[in-house]
Parts: structure tokens; C-alpha cells; sequence
């Protein structure tokens, strides 16, 4: 094997140029520091590739996935215990992969939470409420060593940055009627006030209301007013086009790195962007002290070598514990031992649906849709804002109402025993389309010590190197997580009246189903955590093992939570980001001893 | 390549029989036996019969044999690369060494034996009530095919159906949007601004679609 070129060097390397590579490129070039920007898939701006109509095309990109990572190049493979074979995930299903400039930040839905306070100090919030027996001891949660508070103004920015619509719940410690009244303080408004509830969602907070639950509007990085972010970037409105989840936005109104970030980065000269660059290995001097830069493929499958003073690591949660584990960075996690840190706790999130079918009367529109604008939400049986001591789990879930959109292929509900195919599946399209809602459980899955992370032993990407192995299935906690809060919904839905409901919920025996899409919120595997005998990164998201490599993403979750991520990760990248610039860049080493 | 006679194009597009809509197409990558199949399959997936478009109004068979001239068809979004477990647990998903075309064109193949072995006569020419029955039989994998499974080629059958009824027509199917239309989807419109205040009115507007046109 030849040598790999080696590049001039950098003072700083970015791996995976979505939401967290945007936001350390911003910090790292405000700070006058050269940087290169490593991204393995295609450049991608609104115009051309998301541009109206050619971007209303669900075969494309809700059934093909253009914009995801194409999986004959590179997968993962799963298993269900230890003790199997994994096999690949050759076809999409369970989660889809972000690929090539803004990463899965282009194609999410935009529903932008915070956690709750509690969220951060999980096990000790539980063993203190519950007492230490409550967790099961094969259940391998931890606390953040960083709380709510002090993410907040880092929480707070990034919603002004993305215009995210909503309502506030708490304002500076007061509950605020229309809000979320169950999160944590916020210290501001929403930059952007909601969008008006489409139908399904003026149902469910209508029923829920009857059932004495405080609804409130999903919190939507879908801009509802046109909207200047404080780096002076512009959102549009949203129009409810139904092309929100699997797609890039054409309007400029879904927060993407495109839409918030990325326009004030593109004429900077100490900034350099390569896309098709396939970061195979995160390089360290022969200390293991240092971490000196990458090793990459280009385009014209070309290896090079990029040395760098400083490394970021922030490419999906996924490949950040692949990228480490390829690299020989921390020692692996083994699950009979309970040692090694890296691709430990890989969680995920469990998921039930209650579809409502209305009669023909009562026009749903399901095509009138956003990713989160239009959607309203309850949290009384999320994290723990309930008292859970004799329910028996950890842990819990958001519900919330409305379609994501009206895509026919993907996102047709018809009731339980209608005929698949035939006279009667094509009767039932009709009846049912314009006229059906999902009310959605998305709910936490807490670490144990038996689901991880680590390297194939026998699959190969497509330059012949291991893919990572995700050994993952449901335990007790979850489904019976699961079960309470679907049958809450089921009585929300209920309420709603619809002439008939049914509820898809994954019950004890039904083991984890890649087929069929949950959610892409996957996380763990480089956990953040208070000392380097319990986490790969420190509170700064700055290696144990190599100061001047700091990781970002959702692989820093100790356990999931019942929200979607993003609003998590991106805290925790900003909170990193104001300690990189007020003191590492000063003075490179560990921030925490 | 299956060439069409000057009469069976002739009459395309006049309201013909759906055998001589589906004729009037001269598929790329289907041959003969096959395409006779897939057309005879996805006629009884989504039938004429009833109110709606059927599959053959609605361009299904010229959409799957379009997708096989594709990447797709190729197999080039999935990962193909061995070892190779079928007997895997039905939950991690497809375990096939098969592209969506060697799927049809094995399985087709099997399809037709078996049939001409239970039945005495290739698929195409059973009775629908016949062709109801072997579907069924095909999808609960109650068939067994030497090469593909009849299950897998079931499935495989009814995706492309749903996707082709389903798509935008620039795809070959959802011909002028039949599908849309039999729904109430609006396809590409993309733009409901004025129906944000509007919640739970009937929305009155036919689709339109990504190349612009409306029916």
C-alpha cells in the first residue's frame, strides 16, 4: 500500500460537515483558525437540490432516499444478542443515514426539543425519587456531567439560530398557560410563535384537554414568520407543503446548516470545505497522547493525509464510534467483561402509533403537513414527570398528533385487516386517505449493558474496511414504557371519536424490527460522562484520551430520552464550542483534569 | 425484446381494454413470458374491477419495467455484498443476494412452472379467480420456487405495484394521475399557505405533478 499524500497542514480538521461540524467550522473560523472541513458525501444547497418541484417527488427521496448515505457503499450490520451473527442492513427501514453536506440535518423533520432537567441527571434523579433498586442492574444509565441549566443559554441560542416556532412553557421558573409546562426553564420566548394546529392536532388537543392533559405545539425548527437569525441568515415561512421528513426544504423555512449556518461560512477564507473526503482513520503520535489528523479518500480514490492541531469529530452518532474504533482510539467496549468505553450504551427509541379513522366527513388533509410546524404535542408521561414508582420502568415518552405528511406510498394508514392488495385495498385507499391521523408514542430507550456498538467481523464497506455492528434489541423497561403510554394515547384518541382506532405497539417477545422505520434517533457509543473510567468524552465533548480531539453528535447520550436529539446535541456542541474558544484555543489541553 | 403489433398500438390511449393499454408499451428489460406475467400479477394487485384505476390503468407495468432500466433495478441502493444469510431471522430484514431484476427474472420463471405444474397453464392465462388464489398462495410463501422465494417475489410484486399506482407519473405510472385523483392527493402542489387557517375543509384542488401538468 502506498503512502497516503500528505497534506499541508491544518489548525483545525472537521469530520462530517452537518449540524455540529456547522457549528464548530462557525466557532473554530471566528476564531481566526485555518480550517478544513472533511465531508464524505455530495455539496448540497437549497438551489439547486432542493429546489420546487423536482424536490415533491416521494419515490426519489422518501422511498429511494437520494439524500441519504448510500447503503451499497457503506453499511452497518445488526444483531439481536451477543450470542448471534450479525447481518447487514442492506435495505433502509429502521433508521435512515444522513449523507453529503448539512448531513441529516437537510432531510429531518425539524421537531426541535430540549430535554428535560431530570434528563441530565438520570440516575441519580431516580435513585433518589425511586431508590437505587428501581434500576434494573443490567441497565448501565448515567448522569450528564453537564445540567440543564447550563446548557440553557446554549439551548436558547440554538433555537434563535434555527427561528424555532413555539410556545414557552416555562418562562425563568413561571408555568406559561399554552407551553409545555413540564420543561425546564427557559430563559426566552421562542424566536418564532407557532404555526395554527392543522386538523388532526386541533382533535387531539381538543381531547386531551377533555382529558385534563396541556397540549402544546411541537416545538418546529420550521420558521412560521419570515425570520433573520442571529447570524444574520434568513428563514421564510412555512407553508405546510407535506415534503418535510426525507426531503430538503425548497422554501427555507426548515432549519438546516444550509438555512442557519452555512451561508455566513462560505466566503471565509480560512475555511475549506471537501466533499467526497471519506475519513477512514483519526491518526495519533506514537504517545497516543495526540491526535495528528486524518487519513482520507477523495473522489478520485486517492488516499491523503490531512495533519491537524486540533480534530472534530462530528460526523452521525453512528460513524463517530466507527471512526473511533477504525482508529484503535479508547478500547472497546465487551459486554461479558463490562470494560472499554467505546460503543458502549448504544441506545434508541421505541415507538407505538394509534391511528384515528374518521369518517368521510371529517377532512384530515393529511398532504397539509410540516415535519413539526402544525403538530401539537403532550409531555405528562415523558422522562419523569409522572411518578413512575409503581409503573416499574425508567424512562418515558412524547405524544403527539399529526401526520408528518401525506405521502401515499409511505405514510397510507389503513385500518387492521384490510386487505393488502386486491378490490379491497384499493376501496379502502379511497376511504381512508384524506380522512386518517397517527397520534405517535416516541419514547426513551434507556443503556444496558449487553446492547453496544462495535466492529464487524466480517462485513466490509466498499474500501474494505469493517463495518460497525449494532448488537440491539428490546428489554422489559421499554415495552412496558411502551405499553403505558400508548394506552394513553389510546384514550386520547378516543376521545378524538373517530369511527375507528388501532394501535401498532411492540409487545414482550416482538423483537427489534429493522424493516420497518422507527426513528433515526440512535445514540451512544462515545458517552460523555464525569471521568474517564465511565465516558469517551468529558463535559466539553473533549476526548479522555486525546485532548485535542473533542466528538459531537448524539453518540455522546448516555441513554436516550422520549425527544428527538438535536436540540440536545447541538447544546451540548455550543456549550463545547464557548469552552473551546475561551479556553483551549488559548491553551490546548485536557479542560477537565 | 417483445415487439408489439401496428394493431395493439393503435390502439393506446383510446380507451382500449387494459391488456391493450398495456401493450401499447414495449418494455426494455421484461421479456415476453415475464412481461405477460407482471402484467396479469399487477392486475390483480390493484384490479380494474370496482371503482378506481386498476394497475394497468394507471401505467404500473411500463413503472417496474422503467425501474429495472434503472440504478434501482440494479440493485445499486442496496447492500449486496456477501456472506449472505437468508435463513436469518425475518426481522433483520432482506438477506438475498438478489437486485430487484434477478427477483423478476428468476422468480417469474417460478412462478411460471409452478403454475404450469398445479394448473397445466402459465399464469397469465389462469382464470382470475386462479391467479387470486396463486398470489395468495405466493404471498403466505405457501409456493415453493426453486430459485426465489415466492414470498420475496411476492413482495417484491406488490412494492413496485404500490409504488408505481402511487409516484409521480414522470415515472411511467400514475398515468394522468389516476391514482392521485381515485385519493384525493394533491401530489406536487407543495403549497397549502391558504389552507393553514382552513383546517378540516374539504380540499377542493385536483393534484398537478412535478412536470406541471394538472388533471
Amino acid at each position: 500500500m502506498t503512502t497516503p499524500r500528505k497534506l499541508k497542514p491544518v489548525d483545525a480538521v472537521i469530520i462530517g460537515y452537518g449540524w455540529t461540524g456547522a457549528i464548530l467550522a462557525k466557532t473554530l473560523t471566528d476564531a481566526g483558525l485555518q480550517v478544513v472541513a472533511l465531508e464524505r458525501g455530495p455539496a448540497r444547497d437549497t438551489s439547486p437540490d432542493f429546489e420546487y418541484p423536482r424536490i415533491a417527488d416521494e419515490l426519489r427521496y422518501g422511498i429511494r432516499g437520494d439524500l441519504w448515505q448510500p447503503l451499497a457503499a457503506e453499511t452497518v450490520t445488526v444483531r439481536h444478542t451477543v450470542n448471534d451473527t450479525a447481518v447487514p442492513y442492506r435495505k433502509y427501514g429502521s433508521f435512515v443515514l444522513g449523507n453529503g453536506v448539512g448531513g441529516a440535518g437537510v432531510h429531518w423533520n425539524g421537531q426541535l426539543w430540549r430535554a428535560s432537567p431530570e434528563d441530565f441527571r438520570l440516575r441519580s434523579h431516580i435513585e433518589q425519587r425511586y431508590g437505587k433498586h428501581f434500576i434494573p442492574s443490567e441497565m448501565t444509565i448515567q448522569d450528564y456531567p453537564v445540567s440543564f441549566e447550563e446548557l440553557e443559554p446554549h439551548f436558547d441560542h440554538f433555537e434563535k439560530v434555527c427561528g424555532v416556532s413555539g410556545v414557552a412553557g416555562n418562562l425563568r421558573g413561571t408555568v406559561q398557560p399554552h407551553g409545555n409546562p413540564f420543561e425546564g426553564p427557559r430563559s426566552d420566548e421562542f424566536p418564532t410563535p407557532p404555526l395554527p394546529a392543522i386538523y388532526a392536532a386541533q382533535l387531539f388537543e381538543k381531547a386531551s384537554a377533555q382529558l385534563g392533559y396541556r397540549s402544546f405545539p411541537v416545538p418546529a425548527a420550521n420558521s412560521s414568520v419570515a425570520f433573520t437569525n442571529p447570524y444574520g441568515v434568513r428563514l421564510g415561512p412555512c407553508n405546510l407543503c407535506g415534503y418535510c421528513e426525507r426531503f430538503g426544504c425548497f422554501l427555507y423555512s426548515k432549519a438546516s446548516p444550509q438555512t442557519t449556518i452555512l451561508p455566513i461560512l462560505a466566503a471565509r477564507p480560512n475555511l475549506e470545505v471537501r466533499t467526497g473526503a471519506y475519513v477512514t482513520r483519526i491518526l495519533q503520535d506514537s504517545s497516543k497522547k495526540r491526535a495528528t489528523g486524518v487519513i482520507y479518500i477523495d473522489e478520485n480514490g486517492q488516499e491523503l493525509e490531512q495533519p491537524a492541531d486540533l480534530v472534530i469529530l462530528s460526523a452521525f452518532q453512528m460513524h463517530n464510534v466507527r471512526l473511533l474504533l477504525l482508529s484503535g482510539i479508547g478500547a472497546p467496549y465487551d459486554p461479558s467483561t463490562g470494560q472499554g468505553l467505546v460503543g458502549k450504551n448504544y441506545a434508541y427509541q421505541m415507538c407505538a402509533v394509534t391511528s384515528a379513522f374518521f369518517a368521510e366527513d371529517v377532512h384530515i388533509n393529511p398532504f397539509i403537513g410540516a415535519g413539526a410546524a402544525g403538530l401539537s404535542a403532550i409531555d405528562e408521561f415523558n422522562s419523569d414527570h409522572n411518578d413512575h414508582s409503581k409503573l416499574g420502568f425508567v424512562g418515558g415518552a412524547v405524544i403527539f398528533a399529526g401526520a408528518t405528511g401525506g405521502r401515499p406510498i409511505d405514510q397510507m394508514l389503513l385500518p387492521p385487516g384490510t386487505a393488502r392488495w386486491g378490490r379491497a385495498w384499493k376501496a379502502a385507499v379511497r376511504k381512508h386517505y384524506r380522512h386518517s391521523a397517527p397520534v405517535t408514542v416516541q419514547g426513551s430507550v434507556m443503556s444496558y449493558r449487553d446492547r453496544y456498538l462495535s466492529l464487524d467481523p466480517t462485513y466490509k464497506d466498499k474500501h474494505g474496511l469493517p463495518l460497525l455492528r449494532i448488537t440491539f434489541d428490546w428489554h422489559d423497561n421499554e415495552y412496558r414504557m411502551a405499553a403505558y403510554a400508548a394506552s394513553k394515547a389510546e384514550d386520547i384518541v378516543r376521545e378524538m371519536r373517530p369511527q375507528s382506532q388501532a394501535t401498532l405497539l411492540l409487545k414482550p417477545g416482538n423483537h427489534y424490527d429493522t424493516r420497518i422505520y422507527q426513528s433515526t434517533h440512535t445514540t451512544g457509543g462515545a458517552i460523555i460522562g464525569s471521568n474517564p473510567a465511565n465516558s469517551v468524552i468529558n463535559r466539553y465533548s473533549q476526548s479522555w484520551e486525546l485532548p485535542n480531539l473533542f466528538i459531537y453528535g448524539a453518540s455522546a447520550f448516555p441513554q436516550n430520552v422520549g425527544y428527538n436529539p438535536t436540540g440536545i446535541l447541538a447544546g451540548l456542541a455550543y456549550f463545547s464550542a464557548e469552552k473551546l474558544k475561551s479556553t483551549y484555543l488559548r491553551s490546548p489541553g485536557p479542560l477537565v483534569s | 425484446m417483445p415487439v408489439v403489433g401496428l394493431g395493439a398500438l393503435a390502439s393506446a390511449g383510446c380507451n382500449g381494454t387494459p391488456q391493450t393499454q398495456a401493450r401499447a408499451y414495449v418494455p426494455t428489460y421484461f421479456r415476453a413470458a415475464e412481461w405477460e406475467f407482471l402484467v396479469a400479477a399487477v392486475s390483480r394487485l390493484i384490479p380494474t374491477e370496482g371503482q378506481g384505476p386498476g394497475a394497468i390503468e394507471a401505467g404500473v407495468p411500463e413503472f417496474v419495467d422503467r425501474q429495472m432500466e434503472m440504478p434501482y433495478g440494479h440493485g445499486a441502493y442496496f447492500y449486496l455484498q456477501g456472506p449472505f444469510h437468508p435463513e436469518s431471522a425475518a426481522t433483520l430484514g432482506y438477506q438475498h443476494r438478489y437486485t430487484p431484476r434477478e427477483i423478476y427474472r428468476f422468480g417469474i420463471e417460478n412462478a411460471n412452472s409452478a403454475s404450469t405444474r398445479v394448473h397445466g397453464r402459465e399464469f397469465a392465462r389462469l382464470e382470475p379467480s386462479s391467479q387470486d388464489e396463486f398470489l395468495a398462495s405466493m404471498e403466505k410463501g405457501a409456493l415453493n420456487f426453486p430459485n426465489i422465494p415466492a414470498a420475496l417475489l411476492f413482495a417484491q410484486l406488490l412494492e413496485n405495484t404500490r409504488e408505481g399506482y402511487f409516484s409521480d407519473p414522470m415515472y411511467g405510472g400514475n398515468r394522468n394521475m389516476v391514482a392521485w385523483n381515485w385519493i384525493g392527493f394533491p401530489g406536487a402542489r407543495a403549497d397549502f399557505t391558504d389552507w393553514i387557517d382552513q383546517a378540516g375543509k374539504e380540499y377542493p384542488y385536483g393534484p398537478v405533478s412535478v412536470g406541471g401538468t394538472r388533471s
